[in-house]
């Protein structure tokens, strides 16, 4: 008889602890989706982003533009033949 | 009597039981009976607030990149707006807003939305701009939700758009290498299942039915810089002298890569207004009758016959020859000249007297070597062959014609790789577009024929030649110009195509370039006037981007003596 009700009481807090732990980890898979759901939208904004900074820096990049700032801003200019040394390697 | 107590109480708990299920069923079957029959709506509301879906999880197409990792294809995540018309028809007021931000009547969706009121997914408008996007979230409106799509964006726009292609709404390649490679940058999207409340937010992501996969980033041959040198020259040549289209082809000579190729016309790809007449890689599909570039070809098939030499004389008095009652004609009456002659003045007549002592077969045979009438093998959509017709069933005037460069059509990227063949000891590669490609050199002339060949090439920047304005400062420059009247359905038209091909530095060539201007009619159409200043321009900046040392400097060369290697100033 105790023994009959000490195995029904340590049932009964198994199923307890089991009921527990399955809420436990119920409410932690949907803490770790919601985690999921963030970094999944944390890491698309990185990446879009880096895709709209590749695209700038392609844009900024361009060799048209790079020489008209050359030319324009910087004054600079293909150095004349007199001007140029040639150095042999050694 | 414990033993009595023991067997009567389980019976009448047994009752006590039995009377508590049986209140509980009657209390279910009630339920039951009032959802079912009484009131039936708050069941369905449930059920669809509640609903499991798999959505399908959208995948980044790979970038295209140039040979320096510099981005040429780049795709970047934008809204696209959808609606369920179910949904929507039922608050007829959340029309108006949407359509203000949207930029369009509300009439004109609600006509649509009605048109197709039974299905639970429309597009309204794919590709969003952002601040669009932003608007249409911040109006929370039941029934209009926002799809995350890949737009892909191409920086370099009209310059790369002929090798590059575009893609479609959907993102699968159209045309160029979009479409070639359309499998290896297209990524596999996955799918999830999740449930959603009837506002069609996610309320829990029950498990990822599918992983999805990015697709992979193609690496390209093509160097930017000089893709954008090139087309700039080329649209400027283009305007200048009015012609109808052109196409510039920058080979790599030791590797057979691509490091540019533009043509004009040209489109832009970041919209969708296309005219079909630019959307072509002429340089890849487009064939042409290429005349006196075709000349060193003739000449290299003589030499390997052993009856020709560089020195071997050739009378073209009195400039012009007969042949089964065609006449062929140079220029002037160039006299007495010798076969080194015949490429730096490009004579018709002593090309042909050459071509008529080769054997056909023979003729036919150095032409196929070096890939004349073969796809180039570098796997582009509509690439070309070009056309030449087996030796059988050449009439005689035509062997004569080939020789300079008629009754034969190539495509210009096949000119290039017959050059750089010329250009490299008689190797010819197959001209690659993507970084990896292994193109084992096949040996196609013999190395010393190939240096006679180009060493007469190279008189033809020389004081006497026709190629005079293809010269680069500090540079040794080999080519061959080409002017060639266009066929039509009356025979040859006034009108031309002025090409030319060549390769620098003469002294160990690394880049061989080819030009061809197609119907220039500014008065002007000669390759020697037209084609070959354009080779000249890129040629210069190419080879200063590309770091390539002059080989026939005449300023001061000084000698680094104690400076370590890697060592800079």
């Amino acid at each position: 008889m105790n023994a009959r009700l000490i195995v029904i009481l340590i049932a009964l807090a198994a199923v307890i602890c089991s009921t527990l732990g399955v809420v436990y980890a119920r409410h932690e898979s949907r803490r770790a989706a919601v985690q999921l759901g963030l970094l999944e939208d944390q890491r698309d904004e990185i990446i879009a982003e880096w895709s709209r900074l590749q695209l700038e820096q392609a844009w900024l990049a361009d060799a048209s533009h790079v020489e008209s700032k050359a030319r324009e801003h910087l004054g600079m200019e293909i150095p004349e033949q007199a001007l140029i040394l040639v150095v042999e390697k050694p | 009597m414990s033993q009595e107590r023991t067997y009567m109480a389980p019976v009448s708990r047994l009752y006590g039981f039995l009377l508590i299920f049986l209140l509980c069923s009657i209390a279910l079957v009630a339920r039951a009976v009032n959802l079912q029959i009484v009131d039936t709506e708050f069941l369905q509301d449930q059920g669809e607030a509640r609903y499991l879906r798999e959505v399908v999880v959208p995948t980044r197409r790979g970038n295209i990149l140039d040979r320096n990792g510099e981005p040429l294809a780049v795709s970047t995540p934008v809204d696209s707006v959808w609606v369920n018309p179910k949904v929507l028809l039922q608050s007829p007021g959340d029309i108006e807003p949407l359509a203000n931000v949207l930029g369009v009547d509300a009439d004109e969706i609600e006509r649509r939305l009605t048109q197709r009121s039974t299905r639970e997914f429309v597009w309204l408008r794919r590709r969003l701009h952002p601040d669009v996007a932003a608007q249409i979230e911040s109006l929370k409106l039941h029934g209009v939700f926002l799809q995350k799509e890949y737009r892909r964006f191409y920086p370099a726009g009209e310059v790369t758009s002929h090798v590059i292609g575009f893609t479609n709404i959907d993102d699968i390649g159209q045309e160029g290498l979009e479409l070639a490679y359309n499998d290896w940058l297209q990524g596999k999207p996955g799918l999830k299942r999740i449930i959603r409340d009837r506002r069609g937010r996610t309320i829990e992501h029950v498990e990822m039915v599918k992983e999805s996969v990015p697709g992979h980033d193609l690496s390209l041959t093509i160097d930017r810089r000089l893709q954008y040198l090139a087309y700039r020259e080329l649209k400027r040549t283009v305007l200048k002298h009015g012609a109808r289209s052109g196409s510039v082809v920058l080979l790599d000579v030791k590797s057979g890569e691509v490091l540019a190729m533009v043509n004009q016309p040209s489109y832009n790809p970041n919209h969708s207004d296309m005219d079909s007449e630019g959307l072509r890689n002429r340089a890849i599909t487009d064939v042409f009758e290429p005349g006196s570039v075709m000349k060193p070809f003739a000449v290299a098939s003589a030499l390997e016959t052993g009856r020709w030499t560089p020195t071997t004389p050739i009378d073209t008095t009195p400039g012009t020859i007969n042949v089964s009652g065609h006449t062929i004609s140079d220029h002037r009456n160039y006299g007495p000249i010798d076969v080194t002659r015949l490429i730096t003045k490009s004579s018709n007549v002593a090309a042909t007297k050459i071509a008529l002592d080769l054997e056909p077969e023979h003729m036919w045979n150095t032409y196929d070597r070096f890939g004349f009438g073969d796809v180039t093998g570098t796997g582009f959509p509509g690439e070309s062959a070009g056309v030449l017709r087996n030796h059988r069933r050449w009439r005689r005037v035509e062997q004569a014609t080939l020789a300079y460069g008629y009754g034969i059509s190539v495509t210009v990227l096949q000119l290039a790789e017959a050059f750089a063949a010329l250009a490299d000891e008689g190797r010819l590669r197959r001209p690659s577009l993507v970084m990896g490609a292994t193109n084992p050199p096949a040996s196609v002339l013999d190395p010393t024929i190939a240096r006679q060949v180009a060493a007469m090439l190279e008189t033809v920047t020389g004081p006497e030649g026709t190629g005079k304005n293809a010269r680069v400062e500090n540079y040794r420059v080999s080519g061959k110009t080409g002017t060639s009247r266009k066929a039509s359905a009356s025979g040859y038209a006034s009108r031309y195509i002025a090409s030319f091909a060549g390769f620098v530095p003469s002294s160990d060539p690394e880049l061989v370039g080819v030009v061809m201007i197609n119907d220039p009619s500014g008065g002007q159409y000669y390759g020697g006037l037209v084609a070959a200043p354009l080779f000249s321009t890129v040629m210069t900046g190419a080879l200063r981007l590309l770091d390539i040392p002059p080989d026939n400097y005449e300023g001061m060369i000084v000698k680094a003596a104690g400076v370590s290697p890697g060592g800079g100033q």
